[in-house]
């Protein structure tokens, strides 16, 4: 079955900087904020948002981290594939800050768990905010919530939502594939 | 790229192939930024137990394979033989057995006899870490001086040139070293008394030097091994060469050796030191010695060659 196109490049990146323009009202010159990219594809959003929010404010200092959340997953050894690591790369400190949790789809809310213990290894952050590109509403197994979100996406089981970055395929699109 | 081991043990280098070093050091990488940060642990194997069984004595490696599994919060239980009922001649087997039995997942074991980690993965149904097996190979050990070397010089081996130096007939890391840094590519020199030095090593593909001049103009990493008397016949016997005078003259690293080269070179030694032998106090503590790194760098090894190899064990 063809993949339904969710989201185009224009409505891509208009979610985008709606989302920016979010981030500003609510922690306006980011000077006790830092945003956390969920390696591996959370990362492109949040340094999508990164530029944006350079753009808007640019004498504004945005602090933006790689977090990868892999060697905290809950599902080590029970996949076929194995589970092989990204690199993270946070050159602040996140104690005391308030953080924005970036990744581009919010499925289970599994990676989002594995996500805060992973950035506790770093600090105990004052706030923990989370922005996704995608909520699939409907299909959490966490009470876990975001507070930003790009586009809520009502799915049932065996539908699978493809987010498309240009930094990895060259377009920036999203899309809804159906297996049954 | 690799995303799984080619084996189910580590029992040599021998047995590894470029891609799994290479999956090693990618994923070595991410722990040893995991180990630099405020809290260095991660749940990955909390449910793995590790049973660390020393029929040797060892304090760094067993100290570093302790730490690793700890780091990522495995459970892990402690053999000496010193302290064990070895002494009363129970064999390996039998106690390999009863530990097994106590549930363990993974066995990270150094024992003096060469083959001792190949004869126990065949035995019992466990994953095997070889921490030394006599003079045969020390497999971590030369995968964090590769690492090491790595970090210092880039990750492109070929054409690396490395002088391995010293007690080369006793050494399992030599063995292991030359296996791994042929792997990658890189070209290998050994240099000691020709006492010191294993007939045919030329067949590994290995130049061989008497001298230590030779091999320090040639080479870009000199790794200076321990002296180990221990091997030569009984404590303190000086068996294959005059004295440790004469050795320490003849191949010890001085700091005026070192800059009397035309090049700086990378010094390596995968300790203990004998200060004043293999190298001097100088060298050790100078800027071109990766000695600490080495050590740094063998926590974050370990924690991902038992990573990797419990990624492959089945959940019950």
């Amino acid at each position: 079955m063809r993949p339904t196109k969710l989201i185009d490049e224009i409505q891509f990146q208009l979610i985008i900087d709606r989302l920016a323009h979010e981030l500003i009202e609510n922690h306006r010159d980011f000077s006790n904020s830092v945003i956390l990219g969920l390696q591996p594809r959370g990362i492109y959003l949040a340094h999508r948002i990164e530029a944006k929010l350079k753009e808007i404010a640019p004498k504004t200092d945005i602090r933006c981290g790689d977090l990868d959340v892999t060697f905290f997953r809950d599902d080590f050894r029970r996949r076929e594939k194995p589970l092989n690591p990204n690199a993270t790369k946070i050159d602040f400190i996140i104690e005391d800050q308030r953080i924005i949790l970036v990744d581009d789809v919010l499925y289970t809310g599994r990676t989002i768990r594995s996500g805060l213990d992973a950035m506790l290894s770093y600090g105990r952050p004052r706030s923990v905010e989370l922005l996704v590109m995608i909520d699939r509403r409907f299909s959490r197994e966490l009470p876990i919530e975001p507070k930003y979100v790009g586009r809520a996406v009502d799915s049932i089981e065996g539908q699978r939502v493809n987010v498309q970055w240009k930094e990895v395929t060259g377009k920036d699109l999203v899309e809804l594939h159906t297996t049954l | 790229m690799n995303e799984q081991l080619s084996v189910e043990h580590l029992i040599g280098i021998k047995g590894l192939t470029k891609s799994d070093i290479e999956l090693i050091f990618r994923t070595a990488d991410e722990f040893k930024e995991v180990i630099n940060r405020p809290i260095k642990k991660v749940p990955s194997l909390r449910d793995i137990t590790v049973a660390n069984l020393f029929f040797e004595n060892s304090t760094r490696t067993r100290l570093s394979f302790e730490l690793a599994e700890k780091r990522l919060s495995a459970d892990v239980v402690n053999f000496s033989a010193s302290s064990s009922s070895v002494k009363k001649g129970e064999t390996l087997i039998d106690t390999v057995n009863n530990i097994l039995a106590m549930k363990v997942d993974m066995v990270v074991m150094r024992h003096p006899d060469p083959g001792a980690a190949l004869f126990l993965s065949k035995q019992v149904n466990t994953r095997i870490v070889n921490a030394g097996d006599g003079t045969h190979e020390h497999p971590t050990q030369a995968l964090l001086d590769a690492y090491s070397m790595r970090e210092r010089l880039g990750p492109n081996f070929k054409g690396r040139k490395v002088a391995i130096v010293g007690d080369i007939t006793h050494s399992r890391v030599a063995l292991s070293n030359i296996y791994c840094l042929k792997t990658l590519g890189a070209e290998v020199m050994v240099c000691g008394p020709s006492t010191l030095i294993p007939k045919h090593i030329e067949a590994l593909g290995v130049k061989v030097s008497n001298n230590l001049d030779e091999a320090l103009n040639w080479c870009d990493v000199a790794n200076m091994l321990r002296i180990q008397l221990e091997r030569q016949g009984g404590d303190d016997d000086v068996a294959f060469f005059p004295s440790i005078r004469e050795y320490s003259a003849q191949y010890g690293l001085t700091l005026e050796k070192l800059k009397s080269l035309e090049k700086e070179i990378v010094v390596m030694h995968p300790g203990p030191i004998n200060r004043g032998v293999e190298i001097t106090s100088e060298v050790a503590d100078s800027d071109q010695a990766i000695i600490l790194d080495q050590v740094e760098n063998g926590v974050a090894v370990r924690m991902a060659v038992l990573y990797l190899l419990a990624s492959q064990i089945e959940r019950n």
